[in-house]
């Protein structure tokens, strides 16, 4: 029957939080995705990897509807956003950590961690978060800017975990940062997919990616160029080398 | 009777209590003006219009509807607050793509029309408002007379001002507004509906106008003109203070009407003026403000 199967694939649809088909985008004049094409699985950790200026930050600006100017279509959780303004995208059930942490200099570090409301069931509560990152709960009445880069960047994934998002998309989580705190990072990241977490990660440095992630695509010049899986990395690092230019 | 630095303390202490009578006027208009200008980034001309509509809808309500102070206290405020909430939605959002000066244009439009309709049909003499009945007469503090409704107003302005720096400082809402201040993009990936939080901060910032309108209504006269005369000052008073905290803009305008009052006592020549040498000094000495952050 047409309307089963219509069904069974609505059914598919939700149970994949994010499926992207020749995705635009524009800076001003400037054409910078040129249609990228993305499956992300429920539970699955992808990164994408390129060079700087390839267009990883902007796919993930896109399909939170920060880009002005976009198309193509960008389904979550079986919903089409491309038309949609990002605050009702996030109700969709997306957390956004975007490459400059974006930690609020006006607000103190608890009022950063309470700031997104909950936008759905199963986001953990502010107690469960402060657990996950023990460093932040002895500074919860500091400024938010007052935080070193890593506690920064832990109270911008910590405070996107209470709303109940489900898709959490991280831009660059390990930039500028020492590698004690990047393994931290790395550890969180594998427990928050152990608990059922999609993650969108974008990534400078491949070797972090490849201890965390399942998948990596290769974005080059605004589009998606490779797909590897990281069952395969360790045979494909001479060709990711070369995409990478290390 | 004593002296205070070869003055009557009376004279003084007068022109004090009229200093912070100014100065609660000042403190309110301009936490208005600094808290639009944090959100909407656009220099609220139609202020000073707002201040007189509420003035003016507190004297229909009493002399149309029969309808007394202390009801006008809320339904003046209201009224502009909607409306001010009318023209965010339907005009000054329109131009918020475009360049900030646009924004102050529009509202430099709207404040004219709006004192033309009123120059229109009730002249420009000015009407007169009683003050309440329970708040008539005056105490006589020992060195000084203090007309109740001076009181009212400076105790009334300060309270409104320190509760709204805890709204906007120590609640879950002001967050939300401290946050869309300093980031819109980045709180709108939150979910947190910042178009919305824009309209109702310019209403809010007009209502608080409007409220301030009421309570000069009894002081001053009800004129047209009574905005365009205050905004300029108050406009000054923001300069001074930097527009970036709220705090700030309550201090600074309250410090700035003690100004002006003791200036009437020590120099009068000058009171009319003080405040414009203060603000050509902060603005040579530190020109975001005496409480802003630089930008």
């Amino acid at each position: 029957m047409a309307i089963d199967e219509t069904a069974s694939a609505n059914a598919v649809e939700t149970e994949r939080p994010l499926k992207v088909r020749g995705l635009q985008a524009w800076y001003g004049e400037s054409h910078v995705l040129h249609g990228v094409d993305l499956d992300v699985a429920r539970g699955e950790v992808v990164t994408l990897l390129g060079r700087n200026g390839a267009g990883k930050t902007t796919i993930l600006k896109s399909i939170m509807g920060v880009m002005a100017k976009r198309k193509g279509s960008v389904l979550v959780n079986g919903y089409e956003t491309i038309g949609l303004p990002s605050r009702l995208i996030a109700r969709i059930g997306i957390g956004y950590v975007p490459e400059e942490r974006g930690i609020y200099a006006s607000l103190t570090v608890d009022e950063n961690l309470m700031l997104p409301p909950r936008l759905k069931a199963g986001g953990l509560s502010r107690e469960q978060v402060l657990d996950l990152f023990p460093n932040i709960r002895e500074r919860l009445t500091s400024q938010g800017t007052k935080l070193s880069g890593g506690e920064q960047q832990m109270l911008a994934i910590g405070r996107i975990l209470r709303t109940g998002a489900d898709l959490l998309l991280l831009d660059e989580p390990t930039e500028g940062l020492a590698p004690v705190i990047i393994e931290q990072i790395g550890r969180i990241i594998t427990r928050l997919k152990q608990q059922g977490f999609t993650i969108v990660l974008v990534e400078q440095n491949f070797h972090f990616a490849a201890t965390v992630a399942d998948r990596h695509y290769v974005i080059e010049q605004g589009k998606v160029i490779d797909m590897i899986s990281n069952t395969h990395v360790e045979a494909n690092i001479p060709k990711l080398q070369a995409y990478l230019g290390v | 009777m004593t002296d205070i630095f070869g003055i009557p303390s009376q004279v003084l202490l007068g022109q004090i209590v009229l200093g912070l009578i100014n100065g609660s006027f000042y403190a309110m208009l301009s936490l208005g003006l600094a808290v639009i200008f944090g959100l909407l980034n656009i220099i609220n001309f139609a202020h000073g219009a707002q201040y007189m509509t509420g003035a003016f809808v507190a004297w229909m309500l009493l002399n149309y509807l029969g309808i007394n102070y202390w009801a006008a206290l809320v339904i003046a405020p209201l009224t502009v607050g909607m409306f001010g909430m009318l023209v965010e939605r339907f005009l000054i959002a329109r131009l918020a793509h475009l360049d900030h000066l646009y924004g102050l244009l529009l509202t430099f439009g709207v404040a004219l029309i709006v004192q033309g309709l009123f120059r229109n049909t009730y002249g420009s003499s000015g009407m007169a408002y009683d003050i309440p009945e329970a708040l008539k007469g005056g105490t006589n503090l020992g060195f000084m007379f203090l007309p109740n409704y001076r009181a009212w107003v400076i105790v009334a302005s300060i309270s409104v001002c320190l509760l709204t720096w805890f709204v906007i400082e120590k609640t879950r809402l002001g967050s939300y507004l401290r946050a869309a201040t300093e980031n819109p993009a980045l709180t709108q990936t939150f979910g947190i509906n910042v178009p919305l939080l824009i309209t109702l901060t310019y209403g809010f910032g007009a209502a608080l106008a409007a409220l301030a309108g009421v309570f000069a209504a009894p002081i001053y006269s009800v004129n047209p003109n009574m905005g365009a005369d205050l905004i300029i000052v108050v406009f000054a008073v923001v300069v001074i203070g930097g527009m970036g905290s709220i705090m700030g803009a309550i201090i600074t305008g309250f410090m700035l009407g003690l100004v002006e009052g003791l200036t009437k006592v020590f120099y009068p020549e000058a009171s009319a003026t003080v405040i414009f040498i203060i603000m050509v000094l902060v603005l040579l000495v530190k020109p975001a403000g005496i409480f802003g952050r630089p930008a």
